[in-house]
């Protein structure tokens, strides 16, 4: 029988079994942030263990610093031992760091595709849920905690238990205002948040096979947000295009060996899944969220759900989360008004995300009660951005245009949504008090979130165009 | 690793579906360098604290006999969302020693493993008999989990057995540490990389 995408890779990285159901995984890529780096690499350090590999270990800080214009990490001072820590110890052991105002900085997420040191048929971990955005590349990518995370810098292997496969596969065209976002928006509303517990996931069908590779970084970043700790997408040439020439990938000759070892990757015509679901691209349609969970979503024209009348397991979770989020049921959730709007974090602050939103926004201004913010996800994409104009068409519709980092998807950097606030955010969770305390989210594309900044309130992107 | 063989004590019913990170430990509390130790305080504040900062007695950890107990009940998918192994810390600091819900978050499950905390997974309706039976005696309901067997005790008596996988229970009763143990295989560890560098050179940078 064939084997899936996953199990080619899984397999080939296996050192050892270790009875029960575990096995010894080889790590070929671990990244770090500022949140854990430091901290985890002087655990490892005071309990005798160096760094095993060095060479295969990144670094960038991304969650604790200010992305005020002109930041430093002194701009918000409780993030500032944080980054200093990672930055003595990753110096320390020959670890390449990408620093603040360095080239290559940004949301690791971002970083390590950008950079080429994503690879497809690699495994790669780092210490935080939304690894599984590295999928898009073809890799096995999960997020591990910080016990974990010392485990993997002390010896590269991680101990591990096979995971079931679900392959969700997204066929027919995407209809108009519709992202990748939205694909997996309305993938987690169908499935919801645990569906995926105790499974990997693989990203197929036309739909999927159309998308750029930022796109498909965007898929499967929400992954973890339905349970599943890893989402992929075959490689293919939309993959190597994309990759050719960057910086940590192979180049030459090396490059066309590793490009026919890719091309064995793609899951076999007759493997099996242990869960298949499809899903016709003609009912997808731009996706809001209007609770606390990413499952509670909806088509930006429906109307906001009832509890009395949704499944009756669900009807506290979702009266409770109408009551945090202030809103009302049966009424439409176009028209919602909207104070902030938050363009960016690892899900959605890539260069196809930024024209998205500039092409809505160009010749337009916001709406004057909403505070509206773009921070791109790199020091690269950021400079590609400005060299493209893309600045000053957000600059002049009021927009604030700022440094990269993951600033208001979690609020552990000063940057919040104050209390009773309602956003509109492209990061990938609207848990409650998440942009910060009291903070109402909702989730929903880069074209979306620019929308609502236009109109001060949930818009439907179709209707702008 | 800490240890874990059997604790005895008053259940939490926290009967909530999702029972996310975020909501057990705020970032801000993980990036302010309080000390694994330090965050107790903390977990679950977004509930436990009115915005004034002052106990919330609407919330059930505020409220006898519950204050201080050692086990929480829970509906599906505790500890989903961020991989923070700051809310086993701060769980960890409100003296909770083992969680039950029918299941977890993979990436909490496996930080719970890391710092002795058990999660045990029953069955929803088990889990509700459990919280039926804990408001049924306030005060003198006792629930009890046995790690060595693999059992849970109700209130009133009922014996009703969990599945764990052989080699974490091995680990966690014997309070065994992971990184000790791989390195006990670092010669695999090397053949296998000496064996991945001929094959795929590519990926050693
Ligand atoms: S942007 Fe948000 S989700 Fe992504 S790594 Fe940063 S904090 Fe995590």
């Amino acid at each position: 029988m064939g084997k899936t995408l996953f199990d080619k890779i899984w397999d080939s990285h296996v050192i050892t079994d270790l009875g029960s159901g575990f096995v010894l995984l080889h790590i070929d890529r671990l990244l770090l942030h500022d949140m854990s780096g430091g901290k985890a690499l002087k655990e490892a350090i005071e309990k005798g263990y160096p760094p095993a590999q060095p060479r295969l270990t990144y670094g960038t800080p991304d969650h604790t610093m200010s992305t005020k214009p002109g930041r430093t990490e002194k701009t918000h001072p409780p993030g500032e031992p944080l980054i200093l820590s990672m930055r003595e110890t990753t110096k320390a052991y020959g670890i390449k760091l990408f620093d603040l105002g360095q080239d290559g900085q940004g949301i690791v997420h971002v970083m390590g595709p950008e950079q080429g040191l994503t690879l497809p048929g690699t495994t790669l971990v780092c210490g935080d849920s939304h690894t599984s955005t590295h999928g898009g590349m073809g890799a096995l990518a999960f997020g591990i905690g910080s016990s974990e995370l010392v485990h993997v810098i002390a010896t590269q292997t991680m101990v591990q238990r096979k995971p079931k496969r679900l392959r969700a596969s997204f066929e027919g065209a995407l209809m108009p205002g519709v992202t990748a976002k939205d694909m997996i928006l309305h993938l987690i509303g169908e499935l919801g948040t645990a569906a995926g517990t105790g499974f990997s996931v693989e990203y197929a069908g036309s739909a999927v096979r159309a998308l750029s590779v930022e796109a498909r970084l965007t898929l499967c970043n929400l992954t973890i947000e339905m349970g599943a700790r890893t989402g992929m997408v075959a490689p293919d040439d939309t993959t190597y295009e994309y990759l050719a020439g960057r910086d940590y990938a192979p180049k030459g000759a090396m490059w066309d060996r590793a490009v026919a070892h890719w091309r064995t990757l793609p899951t076999d015509p007759d493997a099996e899944f242990d869960r298949e679901h499809s899903v016709d691209m003609k009912n997808v349609a731009p996706q809001i969220t209007w609770g606390t969970s990413p499952e509670h979503v909806i088509a930006v024209d429906r109307a906001i759900p009832d509890p009395r009348t949704g499944p009756e397991e669900k009807r506290g979770a979702w009266e409770a989360a109408l009551k945090y989020q202030g809103l009302e049921p049966g009424k439409p959730i176009e028209g919602t008004k909207v104070d902030w709007v938050f363009i960016g974090s690892c899900t959605n602050s890539r260069i196809t995300d930024l024209r998205a939103a500039a092409s809505i926004v160009r010749g337009r201004h916001k709406a004057d009660h909403v505070t509206a913010w773009v921070v791109p996800g790199s020091v690269r994409i950021k400079a590609e951005a400005e060299a493209e104009g893309l600045d000053r068409v957000f600059l002049d519709a009021g927009f604030e245009w700022r440094e990269p980092g993951c600033s208001m998807c979690l609020a552990s950097n000063g940057e919040r949504v104050p209390p009773g606030m309602r956003s509109v955010s492209t990061s990938n969770r609207n848990f409650v008090g998440r942009q910060g305390p009291g903070a109402r989210t909702h989730l929903a594309s880069p074209a979306m979130a620019a929308a609502a900044a236009i109109k001060g309130a949930i818009a439907d992107v179709r209707k702008i165009g | 690793m800490d240890k874990f063989t059997k604790v005895t004590g008053v259940a939490t019913p926290l009967m909530r579906q999702n029972v996310d990170t975020d909501l057990i430990i705020r970032i801000e509390r993980l990036v302010d360098n309080v000390t694994r130790d330090g965050l107790g305080p903390y977990c679950f504040e977004q509930i436990r604290f009115k915005p004034d900062g002052s106990e919330d007695p609407d919330c059930i950890f505020n409220q006898e006999p519950y204050r201080g107990a050692p086990i929480i009940l829970s509906r599906e998918n505790f500890g989903c969302g961020s991989s923070r192994e700051g809310a086993v810390w701060a769980l960890k600091g409100m003296g909770i020693k083992t969680v039950i819900a029918p299941y977890f978050g993979d990436i909490f499950n496996n930080n719970c493993f890391q710092n002795g905390i058990l999660p045990v997974p029953l069955p929803i309706e088990e889990i509700e008999q459990l919280a039926d039976e804990m408001k049924a005696s306030p005060g003198n309901a006792r629930v009890t989990v046995d790690l060595e067997n693999c059992t849970v005790v109700s209130p009133t008596g009922r014996t009703i057995s969990f599945q764990i996988d052989a080699r974490r229970q091995h680990a966690m009763l014997n309070g065994l540490d992971d990184i000790a143990q791989t390195m006990s295989r670092k010669g695999e560890i090397e053949a296998w990389q000496t064996g991945d560098k001929t094959a795929r050179p590519w990926v050693w940078l």
